[in-house]
């Protein structure tokens, strides 16, 4: 079981979280062309090593979070909030 | 034969208590502290079982898991537990167990029969006998079900667990799996040092080997030393000490599962059976001991052929002698200590070493207690018929005759040690072979994962003392505590070499047993390696070795060393095969825990649950919610109910619990902005006071969800999304605020418990609001179709809309959830007076079939807006959420599966969902299309339905189409038509 340092409720079980997908994808504007969507939605990379993904901490405090993760390991190098400006909501805690 | 029997003094056992038990119905005693097995072996019997394949009698050959012979079936009835191993299981007053795989009995069992075949039954029979080519595909569905019946270990229960079964979470800085001397040291110096410890040990007893020793350790004796260990741990606040707990997986982040057993002596007292211990660990230290590998000779499965060190076991820790007579194999020291205690024990001992030199001590050892040792020789064989009689012994290198033949009861046996590594297997570490020592040693983890004592290939137990105390003080320095510092000792630590196994030239390899419980022979190896299956990995799939119970515990290195031998290469270049979890089987009771029946997901129920109970409601769930699903009046049946609740509802007025609907407070200044682009159709336009529905696709362009959303003010509105998918809306729309648009300002609130809801629909029911609503004009111009009011019911603020599902004049009024009750009740009492009624889910179906609105079978995750009929909703004027990838030219396509109508040619026949519509006489294959939703319609007097036809309307309406529903044993001709039944210029609606 992954163990994940959720910056506002600390350690928990993944149990508690839900994987949603690459963090490093940047999504097109709404209307951008067909493309550039099909890149976002269905073109990944599947890396072998550290990997960003999203995750929400949905049965907590259901705040998104980037996860730095080996995908090979399993190790988790960071957590940090996925919308900077809640940052205050954990200031003077370690993610 | 009956062979064993209980020394008069010594041992573990309490030989004033007196335990009855029975074997095969056979009734026995035995005492507290025994195991089933040692207290069979004192009872004199040995042979317990019946082996897989060819049905061998088996005997007792291990004192623990490394057991491969000796599985029983436990109790009786809905308790009956198979494949419980006799050598771990620990004995209690009334213990019954029955001998398996056999019948009629262990004595005359049919199934022997398959001895005679064994030739036939080689590696891969199945699959070239009953799979092979020339015999399609289907033959193996034919023959599996005979096969089946003829195969398998012991039969589990087919009634409910009666059991109670519970799980526990907890942490600890330092997981400590094992309590031999290794494992002891190491949970002392942690503790010591300020960590949390816990300690798991699979056995009865704390101590591991040195429950059997009667050496020295530390320069005390064995016992001596493990008592005053063991006093100490009881004393440590720091250390939960799990006795009858086997730890069976490790898994990612230090976390690992353990399975504890009840003291059986405290049934009446611990209300659970079993314990599943989910234990997140800083770090974890294994100490799991080693296991004894049996010997390769002709007939070395024979019962009284038992492992060395179980032989040293029963004799010291149960006081239990297995024969008389014992001939002990060795190609290691190891088994010397044991043949001394069976010497003293006044038993006659001929000692076999392969090795041709020995230590002097050694030398001494024997000499000094009369053994009869024979070095530079093997055992080629044992003879008898259910217990061994003789044995054929001959020079160890294989050349020569057999050169004499010894009469004796017990083979006592000891290839040399594996280190029990299947946890850090499990982790992906993978062991390296040390050939000096025979025996794979544990790689490094990248985790905070350490092996000590004998688990990281230690044979003396001062040295693995040491190495559990050295690797504890390291593991509590890298968790920041002092602990003294000391070296680790390295493996081995014996005087003379092992001598590595070797095969005689002229033994039958069929009477080989290599994995004794999967019954693979050397004759299966052989064969396997010349039919190219070289690979560890291939070999145990082609031959079924160490796939059965035991994991191959004690088969893998001898299965090894002999592939080596016939391929030619070291053990260490053909690596081992990587051990996966459980350890040691692990009942599915103790995973699910009180997760079970009633308790396996949490039952959701709407605020207006208990009220609608009492107007007679059928529940039904539905996911997890409760749900009315319709409202019998005098013992009508379902269908009965829900045509009449329709009728009742298109006649007068009916009340239904919506209370399920997902919804969502969506707040902020660009709420609209935000709203603009998830649905499809604009929201930003509409003014306060209105509702509108939406649609939500996904990114691909697949339609997501519906619902209808509320705007309240400029910046606020009120979402509502189907009931199923309310938690992933709410999800989604979070994860856009919070990873795509971080810039809106907008608040989302799941707010679906706070609001009770109740759809009112019907020609009547404006009047029905009117007459319990307060405080709002209900005439059409003041509250026209698709307004948002609100109003006051019994003082207390409500919110309702005029939209509606069923096509008639209807509104939707949400109130506080704790309201909901009163008002429900309110709204049924008046609509009786009215004619009307409550209706459930089943109606609410129905209804919405005869308007055409979609529902969930045809949000299906693969339809677009225009599969649904609905493309000329999706607005033009803004871009949303899926707008782009919709469409991509196959989405757009003319003869993709839209939305239709389906009535039956023949009015009285019937149709049901999932049926294929196809062209007549073309039935095969995939269709054309498929059957949604189906009702009775009683406005329109026969069955209509929703589907989904290739090319649609355009293409098919007013055509004969085949439902074909050859599963359900229903064909029916059907025309397609529009899919709006009932009022499609909506003259109720706007009523």
């Amino acid at each position: 079981m992954l163990r994940i340092k959720c910056p506002f409720c600390g350690e928990r079980d993944h149990s508690e979280f839900s994987y949603g997908g690459d963090a490093n994808i940047t999504y097109p504007d709404l209307a951008a062309p067909m493309e550039a969507w099909i890149e976002a939605v269905y073109r990944r990379a599947n890396p072998k090593g550290p990997h960003r993904e999203r995750w929400q901490h949905i049965d907590g405090c259901r705040l998104w979070l980037i996860v730095e993760r080996d995908t090979l390991t399993h190790e988790i190098a960071s957590v940090t909030l996925a919308k900077a400006a809640l940052a205050p909501l954990v200031d003077g805690q370690s993610s | 034969m009956s062979t064993g029997f209980r020394l008069p003094q010594g041992g573990l056992i309490d030989r004033n208590s007196q335990y009855r038990f029975s074997f095969d119905g056979r009734a026995l005693t035995g005492h507290a502290g025994d195991s089933l097995a040692s207290a069979l072996l004192a009872n004199g019997i040995q042979f317990v079982a019946r082996s897989f394949k060819y049905h061998r009698p088996r005997g007792i050959m291990g004192a623990g898991l490394e057991e491969a012979n000796a599985l029983v079936t436990l109790g009786d009835g809905a308790r009956s537990l198979p494949n419980a191993v006799a050598s771990t299981e620990e004995l209690h007053d009334g213990l019954s167990a029955h001998a398996q795989h056999c019948w009629p009995s262990l004595n005359t069992d049919f199934g022997a029969v398959n001895q005679l075949f064994s030739s036939l039954l080689g590696a891969g029979f199945y699959y070239k006998t009953f799979m092979g080519p020339g015999r399609g595909p289907k033959s193996w569905l034919f023959y599996e079900h005979f096969i089946r019946r003829a195969a398998g270990l012991g039969k589990a229960s087919r009634e409910p667990d009666p059991d109670q079964y519970e799980t526990v979470n907890t942490f600890c800085d330092l997981l400590i799996i094992g309590s031999g001397p290794a494992g002891l040291e190491a949970a002392r110096i942690a503790a010591e040092a300020g960590l949390d410890v816990i300690l798991a040990e699979r056995d009865f007893e704390l101590g591991g080997a040195l429950l059997a020793d009667t050496g020295t350790i530390e320069r005390q004796p064995a016992a001596q030393w493990l008592a005053s260990q063991v006093d100490r741990l009881s004393k440590s606040v720091n250390i939960r000490v799990l006795k009858r707990t086997t730890a069976f997986g490790l898994y990612d982040g230090t976390v690992a599962g353990l399975v504890e057993r009840r003291d059986p002596a405290q049934a009446t007292t611990i209300p659970w059976r079993e314990r599943f211990w989910i234990v997140r660990a800083k770090r974890i230290i294994i100490a799991a001991g080693a296991m004894e590998r049996p010997l390769l000779f002709a007939g070395n499965d024979r019962p009284g052929v038992m492992l060395a060190s179980a032989v040293g076991s029963y004799l010291n820790r149960w006081a239990v002698a297995p024969g008389r007579r014992v001939v002990l194999a060795t190609t290691n020291d190891s088994a010397y200590a044991t043949a001394r205690d069976l010497a003293i024990a006044g038993l006659s001992v001929t000692l076999i070493d392969s090795r041709d030199r020995i230590s002097e001590p050694l030398h001494r050892l024997a000499n000094n207690t009369g053994i009869d040792l024979r070095l530079g020789q093997s055992v080629r064989a044992t003879l008898g018929s259910r217990h061994v009689r003789t044995v054929d012994i001959g020079p160890a290198n294989g050349q020569g005759a057999v050169g004499s033949r010894l009469a004796c009861d017990i083979v006592a046996v000891s290839g040399g040690w594996s280190p029990t590594q299947h946890l850090l297997s499990q982790r992906g570490v993978k062991p390296s072979w040390n050939e000096s020592l025979q025996a794979f040693l544990p790689g490094r983890a990248n985790e905070p994962i350490d092996c000590v004592g004998s688990a990281a290939g230690l044979w003396r137990s001062d040295d693995c003392a040491r190495s559990g105390r050295a690797i504890a003080a390291a593991a509590a320095a890298a968790l920041g505590r002092k602990a003294p510092v000391e070296d680790i000792p390295a493996p081995g630590g014996w005087e003379t070499p092992i001598r590595p196994v070797r095969l005689a030239s002229d033994l039958n390899l069929k009477k080989i047993f290599v994995d004794l419980q999967h019954d693979v022979t050397a004759a299966d190896i052989l064969l396997a390696n010349q039919e190219g299956y070289e690979a560890p990995e291939l070999l145990k799939r082609y031959t079924t070795l160490g796939m059965a119970a035991d994991q191959g515990r004690t088969s893998a290195v001898p299965a090894l060393a002999l592939l080596s031998e016939m391929a030619n290469r070291s053990v260490g270049e053909i690596g081992t095969t990587t051990f996966r979890p459980p350890f040691a089987p692990v009942s599915i009771g103790a995973l699910a825990g009180m997760e079970r029946d009633k308790h396996l997901l949490p039952i959701r129920r709407s605020p207006l649950h208990d009220v609608v109970a009492d107007s007679g409601a059928h529940m039904l769930e539905t996911g997890l919610w409760m749900r009315p699903w319709y409202y019998p009046q005098n013992a009508e049946t379902v269908d009965e109910a829900y045509l009449r609740e329709m009728r009742q509802t298109r006649d007068a007025v009916g009340i239904c619990d919506v209370s399920t609907l997902g919804k969502i407070a969506v707040q902020g200044p660009d709420a609209a902005e935000f709203l603009d682009r998830v649905y499809v159709n604009g929201f930003k336009a509409m003014k306060a006071g209105m509702a509108r529905y939406g649609v939500m696709l996904r990114e691909d362009g697949i339609v997501m969800d519906d619902g209808t959303s509320w705007r309240l003010s400029e910046t606020e509105y009120f979402m509502t999304t189907t009931t199923g998918n309310a938690a992933k809306v709410m999800a989604w729309l979070e994860d856009l605020l919070e990873t795509r648009w971080p810039e809106l300002r907008v608040s989302l609130t799941s707010v679906t418990d706070q609001w009770a809801g109740i759809s009112v629909a019907g020609p009547h029911a404006r009047n029905l609001l009117a007459a319990n609503i307060g405080e709002l004009d209900f005439a059409n111009e003041a509250f026209p179709f698709m307004a948002v009011r609100n109003g006051v019911f019994n003082g207390v603020p409500c919110r309702l809309a005029r939209i509606s599902f069923s096509g008639e004049l209807a509104y939707e009024v949400y109130i506080g959830a704790s309201h909901g009750p009163a008002l429900w009740r309110a709204l049924r009492n008046t609509a009786k007076e009215l004619g009307g009624c409550a209706y459930g889910l089943e109606a609410l179906g129905a209804l919405r079939i005869e308007k055409g609105h979609v529902g969930g079978p045809e949000l299906d995750g693969r339809t677009t807006l225009e599969d649904l009929g609905l493309g000329r909703m999706a607005s033009t004027k803004k871009s949303f959420i899926g707008d782009v990838l919709r469409q991509r030219p196959d989405l757009r396509r003319d003869d993709r599966a839209r939305l239709v109508g389906l009535v039956p040619v023949t009015k009285g026949e019937m149709f049901k969902g999932g049926a294929i519509l196809a062209e007549q006489g073309q039935e095969d294959g995939h269709g054309l299309g498929w059957v949604t939703s189906v009702t009775e319609s009683p406005s329109l007097g026969h069955w209509i339905g929703l589907g989904f036809i290739q090319g649609g309307l355009d293409k098919w309406q007013g055509k004969t189409v085949l439902a074909a529903d050859p599963i359900r044993g229903r064909s029916t001709l059907v025309k397609i038509v529009a899919p709006h039944f009932l009022d499609p210029e909506g003259t109720r609606l706007h009523a």
